[in-house]
């Protein structure tokens, strides 16, 4: 399968993507912020929408709405966010129904609406190819930068914020990393399905590895796994990859969650 | 030297004074309880300590200099509200994270951050415990996990903040023990705030009783008496002495006691914020 460009491409992308997003997952995961990564892919629907209508590429606009949106939901703050889960789903619903409005206006293909929902990887270019490795790689080294005071201030908030590290600066700079990560994931899966790649690697890591470095490089091998697969069994079965991914996903976090209960008998309790 | 000073400080937190006209200064090496009722203001007094409440008046001295946030002599041991995280994450990574949490970079740890780690852990006698997911452990481990955090960076001064909360008495006891042994052993001041006052009986020097805006600094026989409660609670107030403990009556119930069981630090704490 691998004679044809378009999945080279295709692995090429789905690999690049699914690393980032399990190594930003990780931290979303650890965050409890898992929600963030929703929201904001749904927010990216009316950029990536409304990108096509003026003639830019969804990617960008897709990259500006959600980077937009997450400074924003990272300056408001999430215990902010929490106490105002209404008027959050209010402008999600808005935000799907603006990228509605925008596609009904942008009639050349009917098709857009699909890839941009659920995703599309067989259709990427050489050149998206080369655009997702870059944002990738930004965003790996920003996190990278971060990491450390990140770790410290999702971990312990105000024993972080006594020793000087500044909360609301790191919950901006990560929101910010978590938005590029989910425009990349909606190239692959679409903007419906980022928690496939998004939360299922990194949740089901946090299940299995007791040490932060461990678990961060069984998210991204697990994310490349998952992603790789879902493309070879799209190839020989013929449905859509972006269901594989999402059932492959689901199968890794229920094989975590049973291994985990497995090594301690006796504790039951909710998924 | 003095560890804390507080001159004529005013602390108001939203627009709420929550401590007026604060005069006091704990010396070096001292124990100190810091007991009243619920929103007297025992976390933003520790908050303020830290730099992280400034004084809207007076001044705050730490340790001969002025408080300033991310002062590195000072460890902290915040208040657990719902318990940590229920993480499949080993102790140790949950302490280790605080080891220069402050700078940039990739949270991998130097041969002097392991050292300083595995230090932490020894003083708690924690460094077995601290292999198992934290997930796993009981509210006594989780707070002595949290203690070793606490010393990560050897501070001069220890501000515990609730420490003993939704433990047992056993493990009361076994968390003060621990604090006894380590101030004796590293010459550090403690500050520890709680909402009874007999579990530290005998292990406190002294003890600073907030209540009505007021604070009272003394040794616990200066400091618990009927007059010096009655004018921090704005009511009559019965110190009553049975058997080595001492119970702070109001009305004919303890007022301790009352405070304690629902969770009042939520509270506390949501009106800081």
């Amino acid at each position: 399968m691998l004679q044809y460009d378009f999945m080279r491409n295709a692995f090429a992308a789905a690999g690049i993507v699914a690393v980032v997003a399990g190594v930003v997952g990780y931290f979303l995961v650890l965050r409890g912020q898992t929600f963030a990564g929703h929201a904001l892919a749904h927010v990216g629907f009316t950029g990536a929408t409304g990108a096509a209508l003026v003639g830019i590429a969804p990617l960008w606009g897709l990259v500006a709405m959600t980077v937009a949106a997450g400074i924003g939901m990272g300056a408001i703050g999430e215990r902010g966010l929490a106490q105002r889960d209404v008027a959050i789903g209010i402008v999600l619903a808005l935000s799907l129904g603006f990228g509605l409005l925008f596609l009904h206006f942008y009639t050349a293909y009917a098709t857009q609406a699909t890839t941009l929902l659920f995703g599309n990887v067989l259709a990427v270019d050489r050149r998206t190819v080369w655009v997702l490795a870059g944002l990738g790689a930004a965003s790996l080294a920003l996190l990278g930068i971060i990491s450390r005071p990140l770790l410290f201030a999702s971990l312990q908030p105000e024993l972080a914020e006594a020793k000087g590290v500044s909360l609301p600066l790191y919950s901006v700079l990560f929101l910010a990393i978590v938005a590029l990560a989910t425009a990349e994931c909606a190239q692959i899966v679409g903007v419906l399905l980022v928690f496939a790649l998004m939360v299922g690697p990194a949740a089901a890591a946090q299940r299995l590895c007791g040490a932060v470095a461990a678990g961060v490089v069984l998210a991204a091998a697990l994310g490349l796994a998952e992603a790789w697969a879902g493309i070879a069994a799209a190839y020989y079965s013929d449905w859509p990859t972006s269901f594989w991914i999402t059932a492959l996903s689901a199968a890794a976090y229920l094989a975590a969650v049973v291994t985990e209960r497995l090594r301690r008998p006796g504790m039951l309790g909710p998924l | 030297m003095s560890a804390i000073e507080f001159r004529d400080v005013r602390l108001a937190l939203g627009g709420r004074l929550v401590l007026a006209d604060i005069d006091f200064a704990i010396p070096s090496g001292d124990f100190v309880g810091v007991l009243g009722p619920n929103g007297a203001g025992k976390s933003t007094l520790m908050r303020a300590v830290l730099g992280l409440v400034p004084p809207a008046r007076g001044t705050i001295r730490v340790l001969g200099r002025a408080a300033t946030r991310g002062n590195p002599a000072i460890g902290y041991m915040p208040q657990v509200r719902g318990g940590l995280p229920p993480l499949r994450l080993s102790g140790r990574d949950f302490v280790a994270s605080a080891v220069d949490g402050h700078r940039l970079g990739l949270p991998l740890y130097s041969r002097a951050g392991r050292a300083e780690i595995d230090r932490v852990l020894d003083l708690i006698a924690v460094r077995d415990l601290a292999r198992r997911p934290i997930a796993e452990l009981s509210g006594g481990e989780r707070q002595r996990l949290l203690l070793a955090q606490a010393l990560i960076g050897r501070p001069q001064l220890l501000l515990l903040d609730e420490p003993l909360i939704s433990l047992d008495p056993h493990h009361e006891t076994e968390v003060i023990d621990l604090v006894k042994d380590l101030r004796r052993e590293l010459g550090v001041t403690v500050l520890l705030s709680a909402h009874e006052l007999n579990p530290l009986l005998g292990a406190i020097d002294r003890v600073i009783y907030l209540g009505n805006r007021q604070a009272a600094l003394g040794t616990v026989d200066e400091v618990i008496t009927g007059p010096v409660l009655s004018r921090l609670y704005g009511s009559d107030i019965d110190v009553v002495h049975v058997g080595g403990r001492i119970f702070v009556m109001s009305g004919g119930r303890s007022v301790e006691r009352d405070a304690h069981r629902h969770d009042p630090a939520m509270a506390e704490h949501r009106e800081m914020r």
